[in-house]
C-alpha cells in the first residue's frame, strides 16, 4: 500500500508533488498541530504586541500579545477539518442527486435541476450572512451553510458527466439487461466520473477554504478564543500597517494550503490526459 | 522516364511511454511514375498512414522520420525546413483524409475552403480559382455544381463531402495526391458513386495519387501498382495484377481470403417448436411523441413482420439510416414500438424495459458495434463477464470465476486477461469478450449490431468463424445488423433488406444469388466491389433513372422511387407497392413482377 502510493507521488509531475508536499504539511498541522502548540491559544505571553521572531514566540505575538504559532498551530485544524468536510458533503450530495437525476429521466430531472438553478441564484456570502445573523454562529451551522452553498455547482458538473455517460453502450447494454437504477448508477456511471469529481472536490475545497475564511474575517466564523486562520487575519488587521508577522503568517498559510491543493488537482488532470 | 515520386529505405521511430525508440515503419522502398496511381494496403497498425504523411513531410506527434529518403518531382522531401515545406502541401502535394464530414468546416462555405489552397499560395486570383473549382465540382458528378459552393458541410451527404475534399485537393492542381482511406466510411451504394468521380478526375488530369485503404476490392479499381504492408513492413509489392491474381506471399493470401467471405452453413435445428423464438408482428417504430394516427414523429421503422426461428441466424441489411439498429433497440427494450408488438416464444414481450422478466430479459442479449464504447473501461474483463453470471444464474465466487474461465476459453482468449482493464485490449480481442458478454447470459437470441463493421478484414473474419461455431455448438440464434451484403451472406439463414425504415425484400440466402431481387436489392448487391481491375467500369456506369412526373401525396408509396432505375411513371409514383412472393421464396416490396425484373437485372449485369 505505502510502496504502491510512493510510486504513485512519484510519477507525479513536479508542480504536483509540491503541492502535495504543501496538502499534507497542512493535513498534518491540521492533525497534530494543537499537541505541538508551546502555548494555549488563549494565553498573553508577550508584553509587546504585534512583537516580531523570538527566541520565546517563534512567530512573533498578536494584538493582544498571544503566541501567533500557538494560535496558527490550533486555528489550521477549522480551517482544513471544516473546508474538508463541507466539501465532502457538498461532493456526496451534489453527485447523488446528479446520478438520481441520470438514471431516473426527465420527471426526476427537470424538478431537481430546476430546484438547484433556484439554490445557485441566491448570492452565497449574502445567505451566509443571513443565516449566521438568524441562528448565531456554531461549528455545525458553517459546515452546513458551506456545504449547501456548493451542492449545487457540484450537482451541475456531476450531472452533466453522468447524463453523457448514460447514453454509453456499456449502460445501454446494463439497461437491456435488465439491470436496476442502483446498479446503473454505482457500478455503470460513477466509476467513469470519479476522475474529473476528483479534480471538482479539490476546487470546491479551496472555495470553502476561502468562504470560511472569508466569514471569520467579517467577524461571522469560528468564535473567540479559538480562530481559524480568516479569523487570526482579521483580529491582527491592525498589524497591517507595520507588516506584522502575526497577520502575514496566517496570510501565508492560507495562500500555500490553497496553491497547494490546487497544484495537487492540475497534477491529477494532467497525469490523466 | 524516370520515377516521379520516390521512397527509399524510409524509417519512422516513436517513442513508448518508457523512453525507447522503436521503429513503426521501416525499410520503405517504392517508386512511382508521373499519372500512376500506387496503393497502400494492409491491416489497422500497418504503418499505412503513416507512410502517406511521410510523403507530406509530417510525422505524428511521437513520431519521427529516422530516416531514408522521399522524393517528389525535383524536391527532396526530408532536408526540407518547416517554411519549405509548407510551400508543399495543399499546393504540389494535397491530402485527402478519411472523414471528410469532420475534415470541413462547418461555419464556412464550401467554395470558402475549395478555394482556400489556391488563394493561400497565391496560385490564381479567386474569381479563376473559383471557376476551377466548379469546374471540379461539375468533373466530380457534384449535384448543381454551379450552385454547391455557397452551401455549408452540414447541408450535404458524406458522399458528397468526400468528393468536395477532393475538389479542394485538385484545385492547385497537384503533382501528388494522397486519398487516406477516402471511401471507408461511406455505405457501398455512395462508395462506388465517389469512386467512379476519383476514377474519372484521376484519369482526365492524369494526377499522380497515392492511395491507402485496407479494401483489396476498392484498390482493384483504382490502382496500378500495390504495396502491401504488415506490421510497418512491405510485405509484396508490385503491379496491381500481379498482386491481386497471382500473390506471392502468405499474407497478401489471407487478406484476398478474409475479404472473400466464406459461406458458413450452420444446420438449422430439426426439432422445431411450434412457436418460433422470436416473432415481430406489424411493427412501427420512432422517435419523438407517438400522434394521433399512432405513427410517432420521427418513423424509423414500418410495418416490420418476421419470424427467427430457434438456432436460425437472420442478417439484416440497409445503408445507414435504414433503421437496422433501431429493430435491435426495439427488440432489446431500449425503445418501445409505437405499434405492433414482439413475441418471444409465442408470448408477448412488454414493449419497454419495464415490466419484463429477468429471464425476458436473459433471453434476448445485444452486442453492439464498436466495443470500445460498449465495455465498461473502469471495470476489469473479469467483472464484465461476471456480471451476467451473477445477475442471471446466482453464480458467485469461485464457480463464477470458473464459468468466466469457461468463456475465455469459448472465445479463445487466454485465461490471464481476466484481472485486466479492456483498454490494453486488441480490437479483437474487445469485440470477443463483448460477445462473451452476451454468451455468459446463456441466452436464445443475440442481436449483433454491425459486431465485425470497426474491425480489419483478417479479425472480423475470425470473428464470424467464432459466432459460427457458437451457434453450433450452443444452438444461439442470431439478428445479425450489418451494411455489408457479401458478410450477411456468408452467415445468415434468412436475409431482410431495409431501406429507409420498410422491408423492401425479405427471403433465403439463397435467393440473393440470382436475380431477379428487388431494384435496391440489386443497387446494394451490385455496389459491392469485385476483386478485378475493370469492375467499376462494367457495374452499370450509366445508370440513368427513368423520368418521372410528380409524386401523388400519398405516405405509403415506394420511398426507394427517387433512386429505382426501374420505376415507372404513373404507378410508381401514385399507387403504394404491394407485397408480393417471388417464384424463389423471396418476397418483395415493388410494383414490377418477377419476369419484368430478372430481364432489367439480367441486363445490367
Amino acid at each position: 500500500m505505502t510502496a504502491s502510493s510512493l510510486r504513485w507521488a512519484k510519477a507525479l509531475p513536479l508542480s504536483a508533488k509540491i503541492g502535495l508536499i504543501f496538502v499534507l504539511f497542512w493535513l498534518a498541522v491540521a492533525v497534530f498541530g494543537p499537541m505541538l502548540a508551546p502555548y494555549p491559544v488563549g494565553a498573553f505571553v508577550a508584553y509587546d504586541v504585534f512583537d516580531g521572531m523570538s527566541a520565546q514566540n517563534w512567530l512573533g505575538s498578536d494584538y493582544l500579545g498571544r503566541d501567533v504559532l500557538s494560535r496558527l498551530l490550533s486555528g489550521a485544524r477549522y480551517t482544513v477539518g471544516l473546508a474538508a468536510a463541507a466539501a465532502l458533503l457538498a461532493s456526496a450530495t451534489g453527485t447523488a442527486l446528479a446520478l438520481t437525476a441520470a438514471v431516473g429521466g426527465p420527471k426526476v430531472d427537470e424538478p431537481l435541476s430546476r430546484f438547484m438553478d433556484t439554490l445557485i441564484s441566491i448570492p452565497s456570502k449574502i445567505l451566509s450572512l443571513v443565516l449566521v445573523a438568524a441562528f448565531g454562529s456554531s461549528l455545525p451551522l458553517l459546515l452546513l451553510i458551506a456545504a449547501v452553498t456548493y451542492v449545487p455547482g457540484n450537482y451541475r458538473i456531476a450531472r452533466a458527466l453522468a447524463v453523457n455517460l448514460a447514453q454509453m453502450d456499456y449502460v445501454q447494454v446494463a439497461r437491456a439487461r435488465g439491470e436496476g437504477r442502483f446498479h446503473l448508477a454505482l457500478r455503470e456511471i460513477l466509476p467513469n466520473m470519479i476522475h474529473p469529481l476528483l479534480a471538482d472536490f479539490g476546487l470546491r475545497f479551496v472555495f470553502i477554504v476561502l468562504l470560511l475564511s472569508g466569514l471569520s474575517f467579517l467577524g461571522l466564523g469560528v468564535q473567540p478564543p479559538d480562530a481559524d486562520l480568516g479569523s487570526l487575519v482579521r483580529e491582527n488587521i491592525s498589524g497591517l500597517g507595520e507588516g506584522a508577522l502575526a497577520i502575514l503568517m496566517p496570510a501565508f498559510a492560507i495562500a500555500t494550503l490553497t496553491v497547494g491543493v490546487n497544484l495537487l488537482i492540475d497534477g491529477l488532470k494532467g497525469k490523466r490526459a | 522516364m524516370t520515377a516521379h515520386v520516390e521512397v527509399k529505405g524510409l524509417c519512422v521511430t516513436a517513442r513508448n511511454a518508457a523512453g525507447e525508440t522503436f521503429p513503426i515503419v521501416s525499410d520503405i522502398d517504392f517508386s512511382l511514375k508521373r499519372g500512376e496511381v500506387l496503393a497502400l494496403i494492409g491491416e489497422s497498425g500497418s504503418g499505412k498512414t503513416t507512410i502517406a504523411l511521410t510523403l507530406l513531410g509530417h510525422a505524428r506527434p511521437g513520431a519521427k522520420i529516422a530516416g531514408g529518403s522521399i522524393r517528389v518531382g525535383e524536391s527532396d522531401l526530408l532536408s526540407l525546413d518547416a517554411k519549405g515545406l509548407a510551400a508543399l502541401r495543399g499546393n504540389r502535394i494535397a491530402y485527402i483524409a478519411q472523414s471528410a464530414a469532420s475534415a470541413f468546416n462547418p461555419s464556412r462555405t464550401i467554395m470558402d475552403q475549395v478555394v482556400e489552397p489556391a488563394l493561400i499560395h497565391h496560385l490564381m486570383p479567386r474569381a479563376q480559382a473559383e471557376k476551377k473549382a466548379v469546374e471540379l465540382f461539375r468533373a466530380l458528378a457534384l449535384p448543381s455544381p454551379d450552385t454547391i459552393g455557397s452551401r455549408y458541410p452540414h447541408q450535404l451527404s458524406g458522399g458528397q463531402l468526400q468528393r468536395l475534399m477532393a475538389a479542394m485537393a485538385l484545385v492547385t492542381d497537384p503533382e501528388l495526391v494522397i486519398l487516406d482511406e477516402p471511401t471507408t466510411a461511406l455505405d457501398v451504394t455512395t462508395q462506388i458513386e465517389v469512386l467512379r468521380a476519383f476514377k474519372a478526375v484521376v484519369l482526365e488530369r492524369g494526377a499522380t495519387a497515392i492511395y491507402v485503404s485496407h479494401d483489396l476490392a476498392v484498390v482493384a479499381q483504382m490502382a496500378d501498382q500495390i504495396v502491401v504492408l504488415n506490421q510497418g513492413r512491405i510485405r509484396e509489392q508490385g503491379l496491381a495484377d500481379q498482386v491481386l491474381h497471382r500473390p506471392a506471399d502468405d499474407y497478401t493470401r489471407t487478406l484476398m481470403a478474409a475479404a472473400r467471405p466464406a459461406i458458413r452453413p450452420a444446420p438449422r435445428q430439426a426439432d422445431l417448436p411450434s412457436a418460433p423464438l422470436l416473432e415481430i408482428r406489424d411493427m412501427t417504430a420512432g422517435y419523438g411523441k407517438i400522434g394521433k394516427d399512432g405513427h410517432p414523429r420521427i418513423p424509423v421503422l414500418r410495418n416490420i413482420n418476421l419470424t427467427i426461428e430457434r438456432g436460425a441466424t437472420l442478417g439484416v441489411i440497409g445503408e445507414s439510416g435504414s433503421g437496422k439498429s433501431t429493430m435491435a433497440r426495439v427488440i432489446a427494450g431500449l425503445l418501445p414500438p409505437a405499434q405492433g408488438e414482439v413475441l418471444l416464444n409465442g408470448e408477448p414481450l412488454p414493449p419497454g424495459l419495464k415490466g419484463r422478466t429477468r429471464e425476458q430479459f436473459r433471453r434476448i442479449q445485444l452486442v453492439f458495434q464498436n466495443a470500445d464504447t460498449a465495455l465498461n473501461p473502469a471495470h476489469s474483463v473479469g467483472e464484465i463477464l461476471s456480471r451476467p453470471l451473477g445477475f442471471y444464474h446466482g453464480l458467485k465466487g469461485n464457480a463464477a470465476r470458473l464459468r468466466v474461465l469457461e468463456l475465455l476459453d469459448l472465445i479463445r482468449l487466454p485465461a490471464t486477461v481476466i484481472d485486466r482493464r479492456c483498454g490494453g485490449l486488441s480490437g479483437g480481442q474487445k469485440q470477443r469478450i463483448n460477445l462473451a458478454r452476451a454468451l455468459a447470459a446463456d441466452p436464445d437470441l443475440i442481436l449483433c449490431d454491425e459486431v465485425t463493421s470497426a474491425l480489419d478484414t483478417v479479425v472480423g473474419a475470425a470473428i464470424l468463424d467464432l459466432m459460427a461455431e457458437l451457434r453450433k455448438e450452443l444452438g444461439v440464434a442470431y439478428m445479425f445488423i450489418s451494411h455489408d451484403i457479401s458478410t450477411v451472406r456468408a452467415i445468415c439463414d434468412d436475409i431482410l433488406v431495409l431501406y429507409s425504415g420498410d422491408m423492401v425484400e425479405m427471403g433465403g440466402r439463397e435467393g440473393y444469388v440470382h436475380a431477379p431481387f428487388h431494384p435496391y436489392t440489386d443497387l446494394l448487391i451490385g455496389s459491392v466491389p469485385e476483386m478485378r481491375a475493370g469492375w467499376l467500369e462494367e457495374s452499370g456506369a450509366a445508370r440513368s433513372l427513368p423520368l418521372i412526373g410528380a409524386s401523388a401525396d400519398e405516405t405509403e408509396l415506394c420511398r426507394f422511387l427517387p433512386r429505382c432505375a426501374a420505376r415507372i411513371d404513373g404507378l410508381c409514383n401514385i399507387t403504394p407497392p404491394p407485397r408480393h412472393a417471388l417464384h424463389k421464396g423471396n418476397n418483395i416490396l415493388c410494383h414490377h413482377d418477377e419476369a419484368v425484373l430478372t430481364r432489367l437485372q439480367n441486363l445490367v449485369a
